[in-house]
């Protein structure tokens, strides 16, 4: 891999991993945060976080499988589903993302984080690394 | 896909673009819920010139588009427009149109993304009239002025007609901005006072710059299409697609005003199928109104009377209303407007009642 010009700094974080639906998976104890990129934002309100009407987050308890839909993402224009790159049970929900949608704009790494879930397998699905996603998304451009 | 002349402005302003109907055209230059509110207080300027633009010459164009179109082509009164569609044999809408009649011509537009079909359309029926169908779609490019001052901003970069004495769905010619012959509708797709100008492609550039320098102390905005079918959607307007389609004809559509089952109008394609639904219709168009979060989407299955009842075809956050909006086709019996009805959003329902359409309007009042 070439390395990239030092006017162009990696955008998104390297201690967690990505999915190409654009989530995002981040370990945290026995736990792992799911969230979305800031490129998931972006592709629903361009930057407009006023664009950003409705976030549907599941219920604590709720287990989920691989891949399965656990919410909904609601823009002016575009609804979103929210898929989780990993199997567990949801342990914890950020209710503060329904009521305070501007958080995923302003902060979709750390603050906007969507759900807490306790994974059944300690080893997580291979996924893609912050210069992994970078290079998806370049690609998928051409 | 093709570029609209105006693309470069479009980036300029930090347009987000998207392909629509083979174009890439702005859905949005800011938040599309404050673009709507600019339309409703102050005025929007659109780039429209993806629609398709078609000018129908010779001496039978009249008798011809009479055939293909199902309003009364020959009834237009000199200097007004009228609402069409171009409709199957089975009834079923292939696209929506304008029609304006002129002395030599008559001119009509049409959806972007059905340009194509229409041309083919018109073109498999032209036989057996003397006719001439000519795409202006990439020569005449299109704009729109639209709100409540837009006259303030338009009426100085105009010479040789009166906006003050043009009608709703009047059209006439004047000089905008010294282009000598432009077509000057007042029509629009938001509800609101507005004219739409017709300006050829190498000037529109120049036809923008002067417009948006006028608006400026008016608030004038550009305006993408996200906030365009939030306003269309908010003034009961149909679009292609959603109330009309292969399967949702205009007469349930509530688009009988477009419809002329005049016996002098002769045979057109589709009369017949249209005039039996016109007989016994099953279903109408409503609108819905939700407090709930979330807007009505198409697809969404409609309940009402502890079953379910239709399906959504339009749907969005109304900034105007405050509330969620939306379209549904639902049976004749049950689309009373106050009618307790719920939208089954992906397996869970949300409340909402129908109501008449339009939710606003201020030049159908």
């Amino acid at each position: 891999m070439t390395p990239q010009p030092s006017s162009v700094r990696s955008m998104r974080p390297d201690d967690r991993r990505y999915t190409e639906s654009h989530e995002w998976v981040k370990p945290d104890g026995e736990t792992v945060l799911i969230g979305i990129t800031d490129f998931a934002v972006n592709e629903l309100c361009n930057g407009n976080e006023g664009d950003l009407v409705y976030c549907d987050l599941p219920e604590v308890g709720r287990a989920l499988d691989l891949g399965e839909t656990f919410g909904e993402i609601e823009s002016v224009k575009a609804v979103s589903d929210l898929f989780t790159p990993v199997a567990g049970e949801i342990v914890e929900v950020n209710t503060t993302i329904e009521d305070h949608l501007e958080v995923l704009s302003k902060d979709p790494w750390n603050q906007g984080w969507l759900v807490r879930i306790r994974p059944n397998s300690k080893e997580l699905p291979k996924l893609m690394d912050a210069a992994g996603y970078e290079k998806f998304l370049a690609d998928r451009k051409h | 896909m093709k570029n609209t002349p105006l693309h470069d402005r479009h980036v300029r302003h930090g347009a987000r673009l998207v392909e629509f109907g083979g174009w890439q055209m702005p859905v949005q230059y800011g938040p599309i819920l404050d673009e709507v509110t600019t339309v409703r207080t102050r005025a929007g300027l659109f780039d429209l010139s993806h629609m398709g633009r078609v000018r129908v010459t010779g001496k039978d164009r009249v008798a011809y588009l009479d055939r293909l179109v199902t309003n009364h082509v020959a009834k237009i009164a000199p200097g007004s427009i009228r609402y069409a569609l171009f409709c199957r044999a089975d009834g079923m809408p292939i696209d929506d149109l304008l029609v304006y009649p002129g002395t030599d011509e008559v001119f009509l537009v049409v959806n972007a993304s059905n340009t194509a079909v229409d041309l083919e359309w018109m073109h498999e029926h032209a036989r057996g009239f003397e006719v001439r169908i000519q795409d202006q779609t990439d020569e005449l490019a299109m704009i729109a002025v639209q709100g409540q001052v837009s006259r303030e901003i338009v009426a100085p970069l105009v010479r040789g007609i009166e906006l003050e004495k043009l009608g709703y769905y009047k059209f006439g010619h004047g000089t905008v901005c010294g282009i000598p012959n432009v077509r000057i509708s007042r029509t629009g797709y938001t509800g609101e006072l507005g004219y739409e100008l017709y300006v050829p492609t190498a000037q529109v550039g120049r036809v923008w710059d002067e417009v948006m320098a006028a608006g400026a102390p008016h608030g004038l905005a550009p305006i993408g299409l996200g906030a365009r079918d939030t306003l269309r959607l908010e003034a009961g307007m149909p679009l292609y697609g959603h109330e009309i389609d292969a399967t949702h004809d205009p007469i349930q559509a509530g688009l009988s005003f477009g419809v002329s089952f005049a016996p002098e109008k002769g045979d057109w394609i589709g009369r017949t199928a249209l005039e039996a639904i016109q007989r016994a219709p099953t279903r109408r168009l409503v609108g819905l109104k939700t407090s709930g979060p979330r807007a009505p989407r198409q697809g969404y299955p409609v309940w009402a009377a502890g079953r379910e009842v239709g399906h959504v075809v339009s749907g969005s956050v109304s900034p105007t209303l405050s509330t969620n909006i939306g379209t549904a086709y639902v049976p004749l019996a049950l689309g009373e407007p106050g009618t307790a009805a719920e939208i089954d959003i992906k397996g869970k329902r949300q409340s909402a009642n129908f109501c008449a359409l339009p939710f606003f309007s201020r030049t159908r009042k």
